[in-house]
């Protein structure tokens, strides 16, 4: 039998030495261009991390492209950010220039720091999931598409600005918390196949599944029963239980969020919330998406003071004129239906010893 | 193999952005399971809508976790992607790499499975997408050769992640990378055997920046913090406003808790210490001015997650402050109380944090063998429906 319980490779193998040099020694850094991070040790050792879009789903031809160019710049050291950029450490300062010239060359974007709009955090989609109502890839493709010159820097923009792409509501990756989310959402009830429920469905887990309470058995067929009055359609059932289905291509699409954020700097965490409840699903490009996320991206970037993220804009302003600014109706679908008992709690690191 | 038309599909080759189309394409060009994803995905396209099956349980000998089964809905058309399972592979702590490395990884996956990857999956694994069930024991063993385990699935202990922490940023209060390569060697048999009632996810960011998104996205949130005054070099701080930085409106103006004065006269950046709240915004505008303070540990927040089935949550103030320091003793004491108590109370897949609102942060709290504190709540309640118990209360009268 296989070696087991061994764990993820040892990062100290695979750290480059200066970065073992100088590990929890570092002052200071700042940002030299767009893309480039310039970390300065208390040592005086220099290191450049330079970084790079990825399209995260990629083939191993690319892995060894990008393997390629580190081992001409970075002696094969390269590592990946929490929104899957690629990074690559640069200890010779005389090899940053040629990397940059043969990344550009090559067609690589680099940006993604600091203040700019990075990499879109999103999910498997119609690519390898079973419960994607929409494709997230084409979304975050289609949408990065209008947003690479914020990516790489040439048009600035007030602060950073988090997307996020999630294909059902179990929101996988940060949507809750993003600056701007698209996720997906189903508009109908689920259908089920009593036959087929009696024979896959364990009954109980599937009603506790829902959030609302709108399931009840059916002991008659040994199934369950959805009120239509009480659902709005998350699609945890379908989740537990195979024989439910609410896959409806007509009326499945995706809703669009703002003003989430993770950072505890200046305001706690926030949740993303509702702006757009409905837009229909248009692969393989998407448009009204992506002209309804240019749009939200073009009126905080020209409204919003310097420093201030999407969440934290509205704050000031105010809904009313946040929907007013950005030409969205405002519907009883924005207003909250949902219970809620932990407002309480402090969900942020803010708070004084 | 024959050539399959995507006209939809292409349309995403245009453009700026890097395509994953062109990527789904590079992996055709060798391999029979990435052609037919890419032709089941343009029919996806046409058609508005998935074709993956539900479920399907499949994994290596020894492990209840770390594949995730996928089978696809028209087999008779897309031959290839009838079963297309995927390999969570933990990753290196920071996401660090050797280029020899990853030439093992995707020589590896060439042979065993699709070549297509996701660099990296949300929760932090070395995503590799797309294999049969025959390839997934021979595949899991050439991985051990180089290195390689499997992360987490299911109801178990999920993959830990960080931020890159002290390997590279100035900020880093915590060794997070260390902190979850030790928790992740600890708790192997958590990740690999589900046994719990749900998922149970500790991600780790070094400062409050939370660049690992550990608040919104794990059960258990580690957040690097300092207890006294941050540090200033007022010498750096005169050199950035004499360089035209302005310092009142960025950063005096920003201050959550007004703890920050720049005394014009002076010219010196004064701070009430026990108003700072350590929200980092400060330190990120002047780097070369502020540094982080010298008593470091964590603030550990629970109950983060995503919607399903209560709603979102955002995790809240557990323990206010807590040594991070090998071998992390009361740090992993503590993750075994909240786990046994989850275990014995949680409902079929309720997350700790669903629990905890169940039963009542102060049952919980009680259970783990912590106090309240004010840190914890935002403000107390605002309403009076207390629960007393029987020993706090006299006999009636």
């Amino acid at each position: 039998m296989a070696r087991t319980d061994f764990g993820p490779p040892d990062y100290q193998e695979l750290i480059p030495p200066i970065i073992k040099e100088n590990y929890g020694n570092w002052k200071y850094h700042t940002v030299p261009r767009p893309g480039v991070l310039r970390h300065v040790s208390y040592s005086g050792a220099v290191l450049h991390s330079v970084r790079v879009a990825s399209p995260r789903l990629v083939s191993s031809d690319w892995v060894r492209d990008i393997c390629n160019i580190a081992e001409k710049y970075c002696d094969g050291y390269l590592r990946f950010t929490t929104r899957n950029n690629v990074e690559f450490l640069v200890a010779d300062e005389s090899k940053l220039q040629p990397l940059l010239t043969e990344l550009d060359d090559k067609d690589f974007l680099i940006g993604g720091v600091g203040v700019s709009i990075s990499n879109i955090v999103h999910t498997q989609g119609w690519i390898h999931c079973k419960s994607a109502v929409t494709d997230a890839s084409g979304l975050t493709k289609s949408i990065m598409d209008q947003m690479t010159d914020y990516f790489t820097g040439k048009v600035k923009v007030p602060a950073r600005l988090r997307i996020a792409v999630a294909c059902c509501v179990n929101m996988c990756g940060a949507c809750h918390c993003s600056d701007i989310s698209i996720v997906g959402i189903h508009r109908t009830i689920p259908r089920v196949n009593d036959e087929m429920a009696s024979r896959v469905c364990e009954i109980p887990n599937t009603i506790a599944a829902c959030p609302t309470g709108a399931i009840r058995p059916n002991p008659k067929v040994k199934s369950v029963i959805i009120n239509p009055e009480k659902c709005m359609m998350c699609g945890n059932c379908t989740a537990v239980c195979p024989a439910i289905k609410i896959m409806d291509p007509v009326n499945d699409g995706v809703s669009i969020w703002v003003g989430g954020k993770v950072s505890n700097a200046r305001t706690a965490p926030m949740f993303s919330r509702l702006a757009i409840p409905f837009i229909p699903n248009e692969p393989p490009r998407w448009t009204t998406v992506t002209e309804a996320v240019r749009n939200l991206v073009d009126v905080w970037r020209t409204n919003a003071r310097e420093g201030e993220r999407m969440g934290e804009w509205i704050n000031r302003i105010g809904w009313e004129r946040f929907f007013k600014l950005a030409d969205i109706p405002f519907t009883d679908k924005h207003l909250d239906d949902f219970t809620y008992a932990k407002t309480t709690f402090r969900s942020t690191t803010q708070f004084k010893f | 193999m024959d050539e399959k038309k995507t006209p939809l599909l292409d349309e995403l080759e245009k453009g700026d952005w890097p395509s994953f189309v062109t990527e789904i394409k590079r992996a055709a060009a060798k391999n029979a399971s990435a052609a037919d994803l890419l032709a089941q995905l343009e029919t996806s396209y046409e058609n508005k809508e998935g074709y993956w099956k539900h479920g399907g349980i499949v994994g290596v000998k020894g492990y209840g976790g770390g594949v995730v089964g996928r089978y696809s809905s028209q087999p008779e058309k897309f031959p290839h992607v009838r079963e297309f399972h995927t390999f969570r592979v933990n990753q290196p702590a920071g996401f660090f790499y050797t280029a020899e490395k990853l030439r093992q990884v995707a020589a590896i996956w060439d042979q065993y499975g699709s070549g297509l990857f996701n660099l990296h999956g949300s929760t932090g694994d070395c995503i590799l997408l797309g294999t049969t069930t025959e390839n997934l024991q021979p595949c899991y063993d050439a991985l051990t050769e180089c290195g390689f385990d499997l992360g987490g699935s299911g109801s178990a202990m999920r993959t830990l992640s960080c931020c890159v922490g002290q390997a590279r940023c100035e900020k880093a209060c915590i060794d997070s990378m260390n902190i979850i390569r030790e928790l992740t060697l600890h708790y192997q048999d958590a990740i690999h055997r589900p046994a719990w009632p749900y998922k149970f996810k500790i991600k780790v960011s070094a400062c409050p920046n939370d660049c690992a998104a550990a608040s919104a996205r794990s059960d258990l949130a580690v957040i690097g913090t300092w207890r006294d005054v941050l540090e200033m070099d007022q010498d750096a701080v005169r050199e950035a406003v004499d360089g035209g930085f302005d310092i009142f409106n960025r950063v005096i103006r920003k201050c959550p808790t007004e703890a920050l004065e720049w005394d014009s006269g002076k010219r010196e950046l004064k701070i009430t210490a026990e108003d700072c709240v350590h929200c980092m915004h400060c330190i990120n505008m002047m780097p070369k001015a502020l540094h982080i303070g010298r008593e470091r540990g964590a603030t550990l927040l629970i109950g983060g997650k995503a919607p399903v089935v209560k709603g979102a949550m955002i995790g809240w103030v557990l323990v206010p402050f807590i040594k991070m320091e090998p071998p992390y003793t009361e740090f992993k004491d503590l993750v075994d109380k909240i786990t046994d108590w989850w275990a014995d109370h949680g409902k079929n897949r309720e997350r700790v944090g669903e629990l905890i609102e169940r039963m009542g942060l102060s049952a919980f709290l009680e259970a783990v063998g912590l106090e309240p504190l004010p840190q914890m709540v935002h403000a107390p309640r605002s309403n009076p429906y207390i629960f007393w118990k029987a020993e706090e209360v006299g006999s009636h009268g």
